[in-house]
């Protein structure tokens, strides 16, 4: 049976991590930084990557990581997932870091994980885990790619991109520099994760895998991906109840302070209601994940399914709570809901990831 | 808290089996034995059935004896004395009164009943009219208690009254037990939607109440009634259970074996039902694991209220999903069960008896306006009645 608490040694973690984003990702230096030339907090980047260690939480300390586990690495998303952070964590820590480490890479990983290195994973962000290998790139027998992948997470940033790309002899996870590549930027929803299309042209790369360990990198580090994105939208959904319920009981309409309407406090007491079940499910994937639970597999589905559509619920109630004020682009309400709707794309839909269930629990379709 | 260990708990299982073999003993002195020794409720105090050990540990001693084959005490049967009795005596009862109703109340040999409701007091439970009088060693009890489920096989019953009219409607109550074979005490079964009458009605009249089973101070009723329901929502709501466990079961079962009934729209429902069901379930586990750890959250009318949810939403798709058989029922006949039976019945039933899982328990409106205002603290609707006499309340 699964942990589904918090240890004392995570709520540690949470306390720092919280305290740091307080003091440097507050919302309106979030806000005002998506308008400038710089979206991404690289000085905070650093902090949290290479002076809290948090890019290797989840990296054994043979290769240069803390040898904790993605339970602690749950954690720091949930706390991101609070503050919209415009760090490269999904993409460099937990995306690129989980491929490199399921193809057996020695030579990046502790690079990614000292936060010398920012890392993307070269697929859509909407890649769910059982997408199948993709096949967009392509490469040579010199191993020179070519090709374009949409919509890439965190590259904009990133040093180095893995790509899986169809090899002369099937499939392949390669690793390529970003000055190999071209990196355009798009112009993103959510405006504190941004994304690049990135083209190849004869690209030189490294092999990192190829064949069935290929594939099972990626399928290992989507799940990941999937599995903790739960705990980011968790942090996201709690930070919007709580700022509602704040909200809602100051602000006065009718001679009473609206939070005392009780349609209002039924709405937030559903809100309330999902939230305690998207945690638990959030944390079932941490902890299968953290041991390598044959649980895996379901749930993580469970899990991305429910936070998914969790988080998005509480930025869209967040907004219309608020009122006139949660239309404008002043209040964080707007930068909450960006995310969460691309949240909801992300590494799967809830309805794909219900119908890998399908599979996997044996509820066959019609 | 004692140090006890699951295997310290293994062993003493293994003791009780060893002096009681369940293949050669009684059910009721096996069930006594099991009590004695601590293990009925491990995290209650010793000589009252348990060791005073971490709640959790139940778990170690129901897989132990399941694995014995040793029976069990029914607890479906004795919900309301397991549920709501027990840790209502636990807390505000005598040591005499602890001595006395534990144990019985335990094995199943006596059965309890909860007379809180009445027709003019349901979810405002605050303004029940039942009369307590005072006479010497002993209280007259006079009004009418209804929907009480189980009263028509309850020995006893927890009962809230009213022992002083002139004060404002929370204050002025007082909590007994009430001997149901008492004279004056009459039950009269209520059908319902099903078409089983599992509550009643209860008619006091002149009921005789020694003061010896008061639970609790003169006027401090809402206080005790106030521990009965917060362990009933946590009851109701928080069974452990394996994946696939409860109706969720039924439903997945009956989709694999019956795929002639299966279209893309059910498919598509049954998938959010599965993990609804999945999610609350991982949901239940982490609040007996916060409980455990001694740090019980709010999580409790949570629970509640996302099991009504989805109860009803299970019953209404496996209906649907019984093709012509969904059309049918099992049985009218006004019969009265001693348990709910969700499982032993049709489909037809448990979608009718689910209809009661948001209102039994407290309604889910009312659940939420608690986990509003005690969750996340937003301000209670403007109260028209809280510095009123009971006597004078509009009604
Ligand atoms: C199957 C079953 C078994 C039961 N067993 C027992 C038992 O053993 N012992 C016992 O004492 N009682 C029992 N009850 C009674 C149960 O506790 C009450 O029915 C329940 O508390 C609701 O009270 P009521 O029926 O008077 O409804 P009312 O309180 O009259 O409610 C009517 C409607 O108004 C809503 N409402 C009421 N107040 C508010 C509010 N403040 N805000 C918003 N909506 C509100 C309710 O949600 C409901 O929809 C049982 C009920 C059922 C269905």
């Amino acid at each position: 049976m699964s942990d589904l608490l918090y240890s004392e040694v995570e709520e540690d973690l949470r306390a720092s991590v919280r305290d740091l984003l307080t003091d440097r990702a507050g919302f309106t230096s979030v806000l005002a930084r998506t308008e400038s030339a710089e979206p991404y907090d690289l000085k905070l980047w650093r902090t949290l990557a290479a002076d809290l260690g948090l890019a290797g939480l989840a990296v054994p300390e043979s290769l240069g990581g803390q040898g904790a586990s993605h339970r602690e690495v749950a954690v720091v998303l949930e706390e991101l997932g609070r503050s919209v952070a415009p760090v490269p964590f999904l993409g460099s820590a937990v995306l690129a870091t989980a491929a490199l480490l399921a193809a057996g890479d020695r030579e990046l990983v502790p690079r990614l994980a000292g936060g010398e290195l920012i890392g993307a994973l070269a697929v859509p962000l909407t890649s769910a885990p059982e997408s199948g290998f993709p096949d967009g790139v392509s490469a040579n027998t010199e191993g020179a790619l070519s090709g374009a992948v949409r919509a890439v997470a965190d590259a904009p940033v990133a040093d180095v991109l893995i790509v899986p790309a169809a090899g002369p002899d099937g499939p392949g996870l390669y690793a390529v520099e970003k000055a190999a590549a071209t990196v355009s930027d798009v112009v993103s929803l959510d405006l504190t994760r941004r994304l690049a299309d990135v083209s190849f042209d004869n690209a030189s790369s490294r092999l990192l895998a190829s064949g069935a360990e290929a594939r099972s990198a990626l399928r290992q580090a989507l799940r990941a991906g999937a599995g903790l994105l739960a705990s980011e939208q968790v942090g996201l959904a709690q930070r919007c109840l709580e700022e509602t319920v704040a909200y809602l009981k100051q602000r006065y309409q009718f001679g009473r302070p609206v939070g005392s309407f009780q349609a209002l406090k039924h709405r937030l007491a559903d809100l309330y209601l999902e939230l305690v079940s998207a945690r638990a499910t959030a944390r079932h994937a941490a902890d299968t994940l953290a041991t390598g639970d044959d649980d895996v597999p379901v749930a993580v589905a469970v899990a991305a399914a429910t936070c998914s559509a969790v988080a998005l619920h509480a930025a869209e109630e967040s907004v219309q709570l608020h009122g006139g004020i949660g239309m404008t682009w002043e209040h964080p309400a707007h930068l909450y809901l960006k995310r969460a709707k691309s949240d909801e794309l992300a590494l799967g839909t809830p309805g794909r990831h219900r119908a890998a269930l399908a599979g996997l629990v044996d509820l066959p379709p019609a | 808290m004692s140090t006890l260990t699951a295997d310290d708990l293994r062993t003493r299982v293994g003791e009780l089996l060893a002096a009681h073999p369940p293949a050669s003993t009684d059910r009721l002195d096996f069930l006594r034995a099991r009590f004695d020794a601590g293990l009925a409720w491990v995290h209650y105090p010793e000589g009252l059935g348990g060791l005073g050990a971490p709640r959790e540990l139940q778990n170690v001693v129901e897989a132990e004896l399941a694995k014995a084959g040793a029976p069990d005490n029914n607890p479906r049967r004795i919900g309301i004395g397991l549920g709501m009795a027990a840790p209502t005596i636990l807390r505000f009862g005598t040591d005499e009164q602890k001595r006395r109703y534990l144990r019985p109340l335990w094995t199943g040999e006596e059965v309890w009943c909860q007379l809180f409701s009445e027709p003019g007091a349901g979810s405002d439970l605050a303004a029940l009219g039942t009369r307590a009088v005072r006479d010497g060693d002993e209280w007259v009890v006079d009004g009418q208690k209804v929907w009480t489920s189980v009263a028509h096989i309850a020995r006893f019953g927890i009962l809230v009254t009213r022992t002083d009219p002139d004060v404002p409607k929370h204050q002025g109550m007082t909590y007994f037990i009430c001997d149901m074979t008492d004279p004056g005490v009459e039950v009269r079964p209520l059908r319902q939607l099903t078409g089983e009458a599992e509550f009643n009605e209860v008619f006091l009249s002149g009921v005789r109440i020694p003061d010896d089973n008061r639970l609790g101070a003169v006027g401090e009723g809402w206080k005790v009634a106030q521990t009965t329901l917060m362990n009933e929502r946590v009851a109701i709501g928080g069974n452990a259970m394996p994946r696939e466990g409860g109706l969720i079961g039924m439903v997945a079962r009956t989709w694999r074996e019956r795929p002639e009934l299966r279209t893309p729209e059910l498919h598509d429902r049954l998938l959010k039902l599965w993990v609804e069901a999945e999610a609350a379930r991982l949901a239940g586990q982490r609040l007996r694991q916060q409980l455990a750890v001694g740090a019980p959250g709010p999580e409790g009318s949570a629970m509640k209220l996302a099991f009504a949810k989805l109860q009803q939403a299970l019953t209404g798709l496996e209906v649907e999903l019984s093709g012509e058989d969904g059309l049918r029922y099992d049985d009218w006949t006004l019969r009265r069960p001693e348990k709910v039976d969700m499982l032993g019945r049709g489909p037809g039933y448990r979608y009718l008896r689910a209809k009661g899982n948001s209102i039994e328990g407290g309604t889910s409106e009312v659940l939420r306006n608690i986990i509003s205002e005690r969750v996340l603290g937003l301000p209670s609707e403007p109260r028209v009645d809280k510095d009123v006499a009971w006597k004078d309340l509009p009604r």
